[in-house]
């Protein structure tokens, strides 16, 4: 048979967290990610990983930090409902250093919403989520194929940085079939002198904690997470630029959005208008330096969202909200076609 | 042809296209054609996407009121009955993937053993990660028919990569299609190949498909 295989994107990372050197799978099931937890309870058992499925997404997310403390490579996903439940155990695995990856792959909100496609959850993934100040690596793919190589990328940041990772999706590019390739197995794990593996007498005792007595001793460490945090600032965003030479209007667009944007994007060249996109693949890092040098150059942006406009901040203050913004969504579920994105940039341009 | 015709299979094997296709492929021959969405597993990608499409051409289509909606209830609905009353028309299955989605079977399984005017289709794709080989698929091929409790009457080999799908590819499939035939007994009754590809795929049997479109 062929080297690619057809996956959902669900199933894709799963199987790529797996080859990733993920052995370790705690979860609870939810619409529309649930094929990730059935794909690791049918994988993991043949494999000698744990597949568990916890009383709730608060149990996994906490089995998750247990295991994460030991050094190993760890994963929970969920969706929009359930990353929420999850929020507090996130915070305590910044707050101990940890790397652990977590997956949303979300669901119209708020509340219980619905279970169609949305990426309604940019704020809680990028700003925080739960309490404290800290950050996740935050990587959004756009296809089946990036729904696994992210999550090798996840891990390998994750591990690199001492920090839990998101990989963020929609119920779209959980569900959806493409021929993918996987990738091989590699562990790129690093050196992880701080887990809690045993000290066979031989060393002192690691400590995996979040808690601290004295506010000065607190306070460094966030000072020096905050250190970690401007580094990955500095070398970890990631983008793709779509047709943007000579484009008078850039469409900013990430996961199931970009895909249609870009259907949208060669749509307007073939009528002449010139645009291009930028596809933020770190939603934090988020790209600003790109934004900010298309700022210089084009008229203005479209920002492409199943949302009401969450990203929306963060391209104005990569470009000192030097051009205008205007806003292409859907919500609730409902995800924008071409045409109506083509509309918004006809609009922009001042053609419609 | 058989009466009823039933699709199961693997989670993704493409049953629903599959059998979408079918019943525009019945009702083309001027028979009385009835769809039914019996897929309790998947809320996304299912038999009611192409529900404009079937009734414009006039196929019955039954499916729950609440499908493709954020009601994600795995219950079957209840005029799915009918189709072993109105015995003049032909009905098509769309069946859940895996042992999980093919339980909702074993609720009708009296009905289709006793009336026995039914072909019951294994749809198999072997560049699915979990049916790589014919022993793999013969393990969800078993698994799948202890749950719904009708025997298996034919293969379908839907081997396909969505939008890298060659003709090679296909036929090159067809050899664990005949090893699965080999270890379940069951004839591989069609080959089923999106539309453009179907004139060069030298096998027999070879059944085109129209697929859904998409804008992503």
């Amino acid at each position: 048979m062929s080297e690619k295989v057809l996956m959902k994107g669900n199933e894709a990372i799963a199987e790529a967290a797996i080859r990733a050197g993920c052995k370790h799978y705690f979860g609870y099931p939810i619409t529309p990610q649930t094929e990730v937890a059935a794909y690791m309870a049918k994988k993991m058992p043949k494999i000698g990983g744990v597949f568990l499925q916890a009383e709730s997404e608060i149990a996994a997310i906490n089995m998750v930090y247990g295991v994460a403390g030991t050094g190993k490579r760890v994963m929970t996903s969920s969706s929009s409902p359930g990353v929420s439940l999850k929020q507090e155990g996130i915070s305590y695995i910044a707050g101990s250093d940890l790397p652990a990856l977590i997956v949303n792959v979300q669901r119209g909100g708020p509340g219980l919403g619905g279970i169609q496609p949305s990426q309604s959850d940019y704020f809680q993934a990028t700003k925080g989520g739960g309490h404290g100040d800290y950050h996740l690596i935050v990587l959004a793919p756009d296809s089946v194929q990036e729904m696994a190589d992210l999550t090798a990328l996840a891990f390998d940041l994750a591990d690199k940085y001492r920090m839990p990772s998101m990989l963020l999706a929609d119920g779209t590019l959980g569900q959806m079939m493409e021929p993918v390739e996987l990738p091989a197995e590699s562990n790129n794990s690093v050196e992880k002198p701080w887990a809690v593996t045993g000290t066979e007498c031989k060393r002192k005792h690691n400590i995996i904690n979040s808690l601290y007595l004295k506010p000065e001793i607190l306070e460094k460490t966030n000072f020096e997470r905050y250190e970690r945090y401007k580094e990955i600032e500095e070398k970890e965003p990631r983008y793709e630029s779509f047709m943007m030479e000579d484009a008078e209007y850039c469409v900013v667009a990430f996961g199931i959005a970009a895909r249609v944007s870009k259907n949208a994007v060669v749509a307007a060249r073939k009528e002449g208008i010139k645009v291009g996109l930028i596809r933020p693949i770190t939603l934090w890092p988020f790209p600003k330096k790109p934004l900010a040098e298309a700022a210089e150059k084009v008229k203005g942006f479209v920002s492409v969202e199943l949302s009401m406009g969450q990203m929306i901040e963060d391209i104005n203050l990569s470009t000192g909200c030097k051009k205008p913004v205007v806003l292409c969504n859907r919500a609730g579920g409902m995800i924008p076609d071409p045409e109506q994105v083509l509309k918004t940039i006809k609009a922009l341009g001042g053609k419609e | 042809m058989k009466r009823i015709s039933l699709f199961c299979g693997h989670y993704g094997s493409g049953k629903t296209n599959i059998a979408v296709n079918y019943a525009k492929y019945l009702k083309a021959q001027g028979l009385k054609t009835t769809i039914v969405d019996l897929d309790i597993v998947n809320p996304y990608f299912r038999t009611k996407d192409s529900e404009k499409e079937l009734e414009d051409i006039g196929v019955r289509v039954i499916s729950l009121p609440f499908a493709n909606s954020n009601v994600d209830l795995p219950s079957i609905p209840a005029e799915s009955y009918s189709v072993f009353n109105k015995k003049d028309e032909y009905a098509v299955f769309d069946i859940g993937g895996d042992d999980s989605g093919a339980y909702v079977l074993g609720r009708f399984a009296p009905y289709v053993k006793e009336e026995d005017d039914f072909d019951n289709f294994y749809v198999v794709n072997f560049n699915r990660p979990l049916t790589r080989s014919a022993e793999e698929a013969f393990e969800v091929l078993k698994e799948v028919e202890n749950a719904s409790h009708i025997p298996f009457t034919g293969i379908i080999n839907n081997t396909n990569l969505g939008e890298e799908t060659t003709a090679e590819g296909i036929i090159l499939s067809n050899a664990e299609a005949m090893r699965l035939s080999d270890l379940s007994g069951l004839p591989v009754c069609l080959t089923t190949v999106r539309k453009d590809l179907a004139e060069e795929v030298d096998l027999p049997n070879v059944f085109g498909l129209e697929l859904q479109k998409k804008y992503w």
